[in-house]
């Protein structure tokens, strides 16, 4: 059995194999709650990066997300025994991390984060953008350049709307689980995540319109 | 159903929370209105492209950082 001491006291920077199965994220959790810190770490090993996506979503500063992201996984191992696993762990992580940055988000931009908001009107709703991507649009891109197109797009998304399609698309939790964690209605997950959609969608026309130079 | 209406349901419709009668409807519009067919099939595509993006590669230092801080803070737990 490791004691947290072994891990914690080893100078080597690679992990140590857990005894648990890397497969099985269950028997993980129940290891980390019971003070195996290598199930822990593998835990952390496993989902960094798509947390530091996550933080990086949403803050859009490098150091917030990176501070966003430690605190998370040191918030989720201080509360792991609360953890009652009647969701994913990697939900109830997103939705520690999602606060975590939201946290950040909020400081560094007071008036660009609003806690719940009236349902806009719909007249600008209506696309304007309509032209054809012809099949497989993102292909005709190279991934890194893809992934600058992508991040540029969400980059200029409204926070509000920026983060609801992050943590409803990107990292699927539900409406309820979303409306949740950010503490605002329903219907207002509802109306951002369209509009965030639709928005998205425009932004992406740009580039993906059939017959515009690359 | 108009084309203003299929825009205000887009969401439910794409998630598969529309009730039978209004998805009916809806899939009967866009049979009819190609405008609204790309603005759907676009959306679907958008949704699909952000879902598949892999993340990006965690820069080594920012993992070393993350690893270093939490053996600390960790081992601070323990004392």
């Amino acid at each position: 059995m490791f004691s947290p001491r072994d891990f914690l006291s080893t100078p080597n920077p690679h992990r140590l194999a857990s005894k648990v199965a890397r497969e099985d994220e269950h028997q993980l959790v129940a290891a980390a709650k019971s003070g195996d810190v290598a199930a822990f770490e593998e835990l952390v090993s496993r989902y960094e990066r798509k947390i530091f996506r996550l933080t990086m979503n949403i803050t859009r500063n490098r150091e917030d997300a990176e501070d966003a992201m430690q605190d998370a996984f040191l918030k989720s191992y201080s509360h792991l025994k609360t953890f009652q696993g009647d969701s994913r762990f990697y939900t109830w992580l997103v939705r520690i991390a999602a606060n975590e940055a939201l946290m950040r988000l909020r400081k560094r931009r007071p008036n660009q984060f609003s806690l719940d908001e009236p349902i806009k009107g719909d007249e600008d709703l209506m696309p304007r953008e309509l032209q054809d991507w012809g099949p497989g649009p993102e292909q005709r891109f190279a991934q890194t350049e893809m992934r600058e197109i992508l991040s540029g797009v969400i980059e200029d998304l409204e926070p509000d709307y920026r983060t609801v399609f992050v943590l409803r698309d990107i990292e699927e939790l539900s409406t309820e689980e979303t409306a949740s964690s950010l503490g605002i209605s329903i219907p207002a997950v509802k109306s951002r995540l369209l509009r965030a959609r639709l928005k998205l969608r425009e932004k992406l026309n740009r580039y993906f319109q059939q017959g515009r130079a690359n | 159903m108009n084309c203003e209406d299929v825009i205000h349901e887009l969401s439910d419709f794409i998630d598969g929370e529309l009730d039978a009668a209004s998805k009916q409807e809806l899939e009967s519009h866009l049979k009819e209105c190609s405008d609204c067919k790309l603005v759907v099939n676009q959306t679907k595509k958008t949704i699909e492209i952000f879902c598949d993006s892999e993340p990006v590669e965690l820069p080594s230092e920012v993992r070393n950082r993350l690893h270093e801080t939490l053996r600390r803070k960790l081992k601070q737990a323990t004392q």
